[in-house]
C-alpha cells in the first residue's frame, strides 16, 4: 500500500468534482475573517487563488519576488490558453479536452484532476471575460480561437501574442481590488526562505525583505505555493531571469514530497543561442506553428551553402527542402506536441542538417501562409489577378496582425527581419510537468501546504500541451483551491492566530540566516553564475532532451563535486541588510544544485520513456518514446531523507478508467 | 569574434534611498554585437564580483519585453536609443565600438532609489488599487460570448492594455506625469461593456491617487508617447480627459 492518498473522490469520472462540491467542508463566512492564508507568488496561479479566497473573507497575505505582482512570469506566455467552450462547433467536449490532456502528457497524469480541469476551463475565459481581458474577436465581436500542438479542435483563446500578461493582468486587477479593501496584504519584493511547520502542519514562512534585507516572520494557518516552475536549473531556458524553484524545494526539505523531477519541457521553437554571454532564451510562440512550417535543407551540400552564407534558405527549391514534421507526421504535421516536435529538431541537427553557425537550428518558414493569406485578402478585397507584390503586401498584413510582437522580438533579437526570411529556431527549456506531489485538493504531503500552478506536478503527466499551463494556473487559483481550503480549513476555525514567537519559527529564522551568512563569509572569487552555467551544461546533456543511464551516473557525481565547489569558492558580495541581488541568487543557485540532482535521480530510475522523458534505451524502431505501463504508469513520489541519504521513492499508482493506454501516435 | 567593441560606461551609483549618488567610470571590452544590453551588464557585474566589487544594482527579470521591471536611462533616453523596446530588448548592435553610454535609473519623485539603477514604483501599483480593475468577484461571470464586443473597441482596448508599467513614460516626462500609464488602464476598461459601470468612479479615483503619490501634470508635450516601448498612444490620454470631465460633471450635479 502506498504511503501516497490522492484522496480521489469515489463516483464516476464526469461526477467527481460536482460530488466532491456538494459534499466537501465549508467554512462559515463569519468563521472565514480569522483565518489566516499565506499566498507565495502572484502569477496566475497565485493572483487568482488570493484574489478569490479574499474575496470569500479569508485574510491574505501573498508574496512575490518581483517589484509588484503584476511581473510574474505568467506576463511572458505568448500563445493561448485552452478551454472546451466549443465556439467553433467543431466537435469539442469537456471529455475531449481531458482526453487531449491525458494522452498529450502520455498517460502519466492523474485522471481526476485532468477531468476537473477541462470541467472549469469554460468557467475560466468567462471570469476573465468579466474583468474585461480583451481577448481576441471576431467582426462579429464574438470570441476567436486558434489551434495549438497536439489537438485537432480549435480550442485556444488568445490576446494577439500576449495573452499571458492579458489574463495576469486581469488577476492583478482581481488581486489589487482586494488589496484596496484591505482584505489582501500585498508583499511585492519579499522572497520565502524558509517554510515554518508546527505540529505537523504548515504554519508559516520566514521571509527576506529584499530592499532592506530583513528576515521577517509571517503566520497563517494555510501556506498555498503558487511559485512556478524549476526550468533555470538548466541556466539557460525561457523562464525570466527570477523564476526559481527556492519555495517549493525548502517544502521538500521540510516534508512535501518531489512528483517526476525529471519531466521537463523542452520547447520546439525558441531563439537559437547566439554564444556565450546568453543569459536566457526566448521562445517563439507554438502558435507560429499553425501557420509556419519547419524544415531543414534536405541536402548537405546546401547545408554547408546556408552555413557559410553563399546561399540565403529563399533560395531552395521546394524539392530540396526536407519539410520534416510534413513528412514524419502527415496527420498532425506541424502541430505534433512538443516533445515530438523538439526530439525531431535535434533528430535532424544530430544528423548534421543544422543551418546556423553551430549547427543548432531549423528554420520555421512563414512564406506558404503570407502566400495563402494574401490570396484570400486579394479575393475578399475583389483584386483580379493580384501579382505577387500584392499578394505578399496583403499577406504580411495578416500575418502581422496575427502575430506581430512574435516578429518584432524575433527582429530585436537576430537582426534579422522573419517577413523575408525564415526564423531560425531550436528547441530550449520551457516548462516543467513536474513539481509538488499534491492529492485532488491540491495539498502536498505536508498538512496545510497547497501547491498551485507550475510549482505542483499534477496535471499535465510527462507532456504539457500548448495553452494548457494558463488554463492550469486559472483553474486552480478561480476554481478549485476556493473549494478544497476549506475542506481543511473547517478545523481550524477554533486555533486563533498562530503565535510566531514560537520555538519552530526561531529555528527556521535561524536556519535562514545561517544560510546568508555562509555566503557572505564565503571567500571564494567565483562569481554565483559560474556554477549556475555549470551545472546548467550538465543538465542539458545529461538531463535534456535524450538521456540515458550512463550520462545520469556521471551527472549526479558532477552535480555534486560543482555544488562542492561553489560552497567552497563562490563569492558573494555585499551586505545582508540591504538590495544585494547577487545574495538572491546564490540562495536560489544553491537550491537548484541540490535539485538537478534529484532531476537526474528520478531520470535514471524512470526506466522508459514517456513525453519530455526521453531515454536512449527505451525508443521505438521510428525513434518514438517507448513506454513501459506495466512498470511505470505511476506517479514517482521522492521524499527528502537528509542531504547525506539518498531520498526515498514513493509510487502513487496511476489507474486508467476511461481511456485506454496506447501507444501514442500523431502520424 | 572580431568585430567587438571597447565601451566606456557611465554609471549611476547610489549605495541606498538616503545617499547621494554619482556617475562612476567603467570600461568593458571585447563587448559582441549579439549581446543585449543587459548581457553586456552582466559580464561588467561579473567581472566586478571577482574584483571583490559590488556589482551593479539594476531591475530585471522577464528580459524579453513583457514584464516591465527593467528601467534605464541610457544615453539620456528611457530604455535607450531604439524606440519601441524595452531596456532588455536593447542589443549592443545599438552602438559602435568607443561609445560612451551614460547609463542612469528612472528619476522622478515618485520613483525613489533604492539603489543604484533601482528604483520603487511602487505608486503604480497604488493607483490600480485605487480603481484599475471591473469589481467582478470569482464565479459572477456570464457565458463569455454573451457580451459582444465591437471588434474595433475590443482592438483599441487590447492595445491600451499591452502597457507594461514599466514608468518610462514618467521618466520621460519633464513634469514626471503618469498620465500615459494611467489612461492607459482608463481607456482599457472603458472601452469594455463590462468596465463601463464604473467607468466614472474610476477615473476620478484613480486621477486622485496620482495625484497623491506627486506626479506632475501633463502639458501635452508628448514625450511619454515617444518612449514608450509598447507604443501606448496619446489618445489615451485624450479619452481620459474626457471621461474625467463628464465624470466631473455627473458628480457636481
Ligand atoms: C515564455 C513563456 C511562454 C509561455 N506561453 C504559454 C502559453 O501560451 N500558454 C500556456 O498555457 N502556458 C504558457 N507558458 C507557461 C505558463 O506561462 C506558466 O506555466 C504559468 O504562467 C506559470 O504560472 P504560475 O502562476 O504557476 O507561476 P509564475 O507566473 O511563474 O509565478 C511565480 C510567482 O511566484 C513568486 N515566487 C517564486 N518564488 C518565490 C519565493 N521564494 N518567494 C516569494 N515569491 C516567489 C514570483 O514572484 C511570482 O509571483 C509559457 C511560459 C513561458 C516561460
Ligand atoms: S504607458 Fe508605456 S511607458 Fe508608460 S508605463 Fe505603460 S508601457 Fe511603460
Ligand atoms: S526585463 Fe522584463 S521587460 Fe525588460
Amino acid at each position: 500500500m502506498s504511503v501516497l492518498d490522492s484522496k480521489i473522490p469515489k463516483s464516476d469520472l464526469k461526477d467527481k468534482w460536482t460530488y466532491y462540491k456538494d459534499h466537501v467542508n465549508l467554512v462559515n463566512p463569519a468563521n472565514k475573517r480569522s483565518i489566516d492564508i499565506i499566498v507565495v507568488g502572484t502569477g496566475l496561479a497565485g493572483a487568482s487563488a488570493a484574489a478569490s479566497l479574499a474575496e470569500m473573507g479569508y485574510s491574505v497575505k501573498a508574496f512575490c519576488f518581483q517589484d509588484s505582482a503584476r511581473r510574474a512570469h505568467s506576463i511572458a506566455a505568448q500563445g493561448g490558453i485552452n478551454a472546451a467552450k466549443n465556439y467553433k462547433n467543431d466537435g469539442d467536449s469537456t471529455f475531449r479536452l481531458f482526453y487531449d490532456t491525458i494522452k498529450g502528457g502520455d498517460y502519466r497524469a492523474r485522471e481526476a484532476n485532468v477531468h476537473r480541469l477541462a470541467e472549469v476551463s469554460a468557467n475560466i475565459i468567462d471570469q476573465c471575460v468579466a474583468q474585461g481581458v480583451p481577448f481576441a474577436r471576431d467582426y462579429g465581436g464574438m470570441l476567436d480561437n486558434r489551434s495549438f500542438g497536439g489537438t485537432l479542435v480549435q480550442r485556444t483563446f488568445y490576446a494577439a501574442g500576449q495573452t499571458g500578461q492579458q489574463l495576469l493582468l486581469g488577476a492583478y486587477s482581481a488581486i489589487s481590488k482586494e488589496v484596496a479593501k484591505g482584505s489582501v496584504k500585498m508583499y511585492s519584493r519579499h522572497e520565502m526562505l524558509d517554510m515554518v511547520i508546527v505540529g505537523g502542519k504548515a504554519r508559516g514562512i520566514i521571509a527576506r525583505n529584499l530592499v532592506n534585507g530583513e528576515i521577517e516572520r509571517h503566520s497563517a494557518h494555510a501556506v498555498l505555493l503558487c511559485t512556478g516552475g524549476y526550468g533555470n536549473v538548466f541556466f539557460l531556458s525561457t523562464n525570466a531571469m527570477g523564476s526559481n524553484a527556492t519555495a517549493a524545494w525548502k517544502a521538500y526539505k521540510r516534508g512535501a514530497y518531489f512528483g517526476n523531477p525529471c519531466y521537463t519541457q523542452i520547447h520546439p521553437t525558441c531563439i537559437p543561442v547566439s554564444g556565450d554571454h546568453q543569459s536566457k532564451l526566448t521562445l517563439m510562440s507554438e502558435s507560429l506553428r499553425n501557420d509556419g512550417r519547419i524544415w531543414v535543407p534536405a541536402k548537405k551540400e546546401d547545408v554547408m551553402a546556408i552555413r557559410e552564407k553563399r546561399k540565403k534558405p529563399t533560395d531552395l527549391a521546394e524539392a530540396d527542402r526536407d519539410y520534416y514534421l510534413e513528412r514524419r507526421y502527415p496527420s498532425f504535421g506541424n502541430l505534433v506536441p512538443r516533445d515530438v516536435a523538439s526530439r525531431a529538431a535535434k533528430e535532424r541537427c544530430d544528423a548534421g542538417h543544422g543551418v546556423n553557425a553551430t549547427g543548432e537550428a531549423v528554420y520555421l518558414d512563414f512564406a506558404a501562409a503570407i502566400e495563402r493569406y494574401g490570396k484570400i485578402e486579394c479575393t475578399k478585397k475583389g483584386i483580379v489577378n493580384p501579382d505577387s507584390m500584392t499578394i505578399t503586401r496583403l499577406g504580411r498584413e495578416v500575418v502581422k496582425e496575427k502575430y506581430g510582437n512574435l516578429f518584432d522580438m524575433y527582429m530585436q533579437i537576430t537582426g534579422e527581419n522573419p517577413y523575408e526570411t525564415p526564423m531560425m529556431i531550436y528547441p530550449a527549456v520551457h516548462y516543467t510537468m513536474g513539481g509538488l506531489w499534491v492529492d485532488y485538493n491540491l495539498m502536498t504531503t505536508i498538512p496545510g501546504c497547497y501547491a498551485l500552478g507550475e510549482a505542483n506536478f499534477s496535471d499535465h503527466g510527462a507532456n504539457r500541451l500548448g495553452a494548457s499551463a494558463l488554463m492550469q494556473g486559472l483553474a486552480d487559483g478561480y476554481f478549485v483551491i476556493p473549494y478544497t481550503i476549506g475542506e481543511y480549513l473547517a478545523n481550524d476555525i477554533r486555533t486563533g492566530k498562530i503565535p510566531t514567537n514560537t520555538p519552530e519559527f526561531d529555528e527556521a529564522e535561524k536556519q535562514v540566516k545561517e544560510r546568508i551568512e555562509k555566503f557572505l563569509s564565503s571567500k571564494g572569487t567565483k562569481p554565483v553564475d559560474y556554477f549556475h552555467k555549470r551545472l546548467g551544461k550538465v543538465m542539458w546533456n545529461k538531463c535534456g532532451m535524450a538521456r540515458n543511464a550512463e550520462g545520469l551516473k556521471q551527472a549526479i557525481e558532477e552535480i555534486k563535486a560543482i555544488r562542492a565547489d561553489f560552497w567552497a569558492n563562490v563569492r558573494v558580495t555585499g551586505a545582508a541588510n540591504e538590495f544585494n541581488q547577487e545574495l538572491e541568487k546564490a540562495g536560489r543557485v544553491a537550491d537548484f544544485l541540490e535539485l538537478g540532482e534529484l532531476m537526474c535521480r528520478d531520470a535514471l530510475n524512470r526506466n522508459e520513456s514517456c513525453g519530455g522523458h526521453f531515454r536512449e534505451e527505451y525508443q521505438t524502431e521510428e525513434g518514438e518514446a517507448l513506454r513501459d505501463d506495466n512498470h511505470f504508469a505511476h506517479v514517482a513520489a521522492w521524499e527528502f531523507k537528509g542531504l547525506e541519504n539518498e531520498p526515498v521513492r514513493h509510487k502513487e499508482e496511476l489507474v486508467f478508467e476511461n481511456i485506454k493506454l496506447v501507444q501514442r501516435s500523431y502520424k | 569574434m572580431s568585430n567587438t567593441m571597447k565601451l566606456t560606461l557611465k554609471i549611476w551609483r547610489q549605495k541606498g534611498p538616503k545617499d547621494s549618488g554619482k556617475l562612476v567610470d567603467y570600461p568593458v571590452d571585447h563587448v559582441s554585437p549579439d549581446m543585449s544590453f543587459l548581457e553586456m551588464l552582466d559580464v561588467l557585474n561579473e567581472q566586478l564580483v571577482e574584483k571583490g566589487e559590488e556589482p551593479v544594482a539594476f531591475d530585471h527579470d522577464c528580459r524579453e519585453g513583457i514584464c516591465g521591471m527593467c528601467s534605464l536611462v541610457i544615453n539620456g533616453r528611457a530604455h535607450g536609443p531604439q524606440t519601441g523596446v524595452t531596456t532588455c530588448q536593447l542589443h549592443m548592435r545599438s552602438f559602435k565600438d568607443g561609445d560612451t553610454i551614460y547609463i542612469e535609473p528612472f528619476r522622478a519623485n515618485s520613483f525613489p532609489v533604492i539603489k543604484d539603477l533601482a528604483v520603487d514604483r511602487g505608486a503604480f501599483d497604488r493607483i490600480i488599487q485605487a480603481g484599475g480593475y471591473v469589481s467582478v468577484n470569482t464565479g459572477a461571470a456570464q457565458d463569455a460570448n454573451n457580451l459582444p464586443v465591437n471588434k474595433n473597441d475590443a482592438d483599441k482596448a487590447f492595445s491600451a492594455a499591452t502597457c507594461i508599467g514599466c514608468g518610462a513614460c514618467v521618466a520621460t516626462c519633464k513634469n514626471a506625469s503618469a498620465m500615459l500609464f494611467v489612461s492607459a488602464k482608463v481607456s482599457q476598461l472603458a472601452l469594455l461593456p463590462q468596465g463601463k459601470v464604473e467607468a466614472q468612479d474610476r477615473v476620478l479615483n484613480m486621477v486622485h491617487q496620482m495625484d497623491l503619490e506627486g506626479f506632475g501634470n501633463c502639458t501635452n508635450t508628448g514625450a511619454c508617447e515617444v518612449e514608450c516601448p509598447k507604443g501606448i498612444s496619446l489618445d489615451n490620454i485624450a479619452r481620459m480627459n474626457r471621461e474625467y470631465m463628464v465624470a466631473s460633471l455627473k458628480k457636481e450635479n
